[in-house]
């Protein structure tokens, strides 16, 4: 379902993903885990069409993101890792808006937001703007966001950061049900190791741009000969902390909380 | 149709939910209306030009819709920084459709926006001469909108940060406006500014729209207006949707 070749992503003179490949058959929920800086996103951001890579192939069901940008863009749902919401809309308008943008029909669309909403807690708060939402309310209407439509590959990119236990529990239970039912392809990045070694099938470790390894939780354990999947983790990728620098995108946040306040 | 639809839809709401930012706007409109209009008036009435504010009305309408719709489209920075242009950008939609309905939702609140500004040239003192010449006036008004909310969106796809958009407004949105022909007539200027209002797409949208409401003091012909701003507007929105394909996050 989803093929990747030999992908090369270099920024000015910063190699963030360097010459990785992997394959994620149909059905599979594949975790990708690195410490941060290590090119998750990145390789997301190639994926879903939203940055060209700099060489290698990909294929998301047999389609190409940087020629069939709109073919590829028909195959996934996404939850971002940072926020995607638009403030100045409600809650529901943000769903409306979503749900006519991936052309779910207007009944289903009613339906499935309602019942998003009362699954995710949102549903009394509908019709509030999300710019008065808290943290947590806004990460759990962007959850909600993504399941609205079914894709046939969905990618959450560290989707339970900020999330109480009780939505995360929410959140990977609706996963697990729409990869077993619907046969969904799942690509999920997270710092949870205990997360990943839940729901997913298979799992990539990549650090400075490259995957150290690959294979299934039991695999991992194995072959470092560790107990647990976050001692594997960590002898895999070391115990030095990474830094990432803030972009102007958190500069600019920071600047507009300070002019609110 | 849906997607641009439900786009365009968004930037209303975005500015109907605005009243503060509504009733901010309308400070400086009013000031080149009121300050200049009146400072102004006894000397252009002496120079045989007539009365001031029936000059100047037209041009601060052309202003109000020149920055609403610039705007707009810069407001595509805001959408990258606060993360919502990344929803639109991978949604199975094609690019040119987003672009086409957020540019037309800017042009539609930049409309709205002038005819506000229209309302209050007229509680002020301003009359049109020719009730049947307004709907033309709207035209023009339309035709200013679209132009500059294609361009506003064709600068805000590549820009990246509050500096770029301070770049943008002192050294090419002030400029187009003081060399319009919005606040003094284009006849008898210096060879080098008479060539350079030439070039710049407002002033074609101020004369008509001075030429439908008051049929005074034109430069060029309707039909020179008309054939300019829809040109550009052309070459704008292609420009504009090239550049929002190749928006990067």
């Amino acid at each position: 379902m989803i093929r990747v070749q030999n992908l090369v992503k270099k920024f000015a003179d910063f190699t963030a993903v360097n010459d990785i490949s992997f394959d994620v058959p149909k059905g599979e929920i594949f975790a990708f885990l690195g410490p941060n800086g290590a090119g998750k996103t990145t390789t997301i951001k190639m994926l879903t069409t939203l940055l060209p890579p700099t060489s290698g192939r990909l294929e998301l069901n047999g389609l190409d993101p940087t020629r069939q940008a709109n073919g590829v863009r028909q195959q996934f749902g996404i939850v971002f890792q940072d926020p995607s919401l638009d403030g100045d809309l409600t809650a529901a308008e943000n769903l409306e808006l979503h749900g006519v943008l991936y052309h779910v029909p207007r009944k289903v669309r009613h339906e499935r937001a309602e019942m998003l909403l009362k699954l995710f807690e949102l549903w009394d708060r509908k019709d509030t703007l999300v710019k008065k939402f808290s943290g947590g309310m806004k990460r759990r209407l962007e959850i909600a966001r993504g399941f609205l439509h079914t894709p046939k590959i969905l990618f959450l990119d560290e989707p339970t950061l900020g999330l109480d236990p009780q939505s995360r529990n929410q959140l990977w239970t609706h996963v697990r049900r729409l990869n077993e039912t619907e046969q969904v392809t799942v690509f999920l990045t997270t710092h949870y190791m205990e997360e990943a070694d839940r729901v997913a099938h298979r799992i990539a470790v990549i650090d400075h741009g490259k995957i150290v390894a690959i294979g299934t939780s039991q695999e991992l354990r194995q072959r470092t000969n560790t107990e647990s999947l976050e001692d594997a983790f960590l002898s895999l990728t070391g115990t030095t902390i990474r830094d990432e620098t803030a972009n102007s995108s958190d500069q600019l946040r920071q600047m507009v909380q300070m002019w609110r306040r | 149709m849906h997607a641009i639809f439900i786009l365009w839809l968004r930037e209303l709401k975005k500015y109907t939910r605005s009243r503060a930012q509504i009733v901010a706007s309308l400070g400086q409109p009013l000031l080149y209306l009121l300050v200049l209009g009146f400072g102004l008036g006894p000397v252009f009435q002496q120079a045989g030009n007539g009365s001031y504010l029936q000059f100047v009305a037209p041009g601060v309408i052309g202003m109000t819709v020149l920055f609403t719709s610039v705007f707009s489209g810069i407001a595509l920075l805001f959408d990258r920084q606060f993360g919502f242009l990344k929803e639109t950008l991978v949604a199975p939609v094609p690019r040119i459709r987003i672009m086409v309905g957020r540019t037309l939702g800017g042009a539609t609140v930049a409309i709205l926006q002038g005819t506000l500004i229209f309302v209050v040239c007229m509680i002020a003192g301003f009359r049109p001469v020719n009730l049947a010449s307004i709907p033309l006036g709207f035209v023009f008004m339309a035709l200013i909108a679209v132009v500059f909310a294609a361009l506003g969106t064709a600068i805000g796809s590549g820009l990246q940060d509050m500096q770029g958009f301070q770049l943008i407004m002192n050294f090419l949105v002030l400029p187009i406006f003081f060399l319009s022909g919005a606040l003094y007539p284009l006849h008898n200027l210096p060879k080098a500014l008479a060539a350079v209002t030439r070039i710049d797409p407002l002033s074609y949208g101020v004369d008509g729209l001075r030429g439908a409401l008051t049929g005074r003091l034109m430069v060029f012909s309707t039909t020179t207006d008309l054939l300019a701003l829809l040109l550009i507007a052309l070459g704008l929105l292609l420009l504009g949707a090239w550049r929002f394909s190749k928006i990067e996050i």
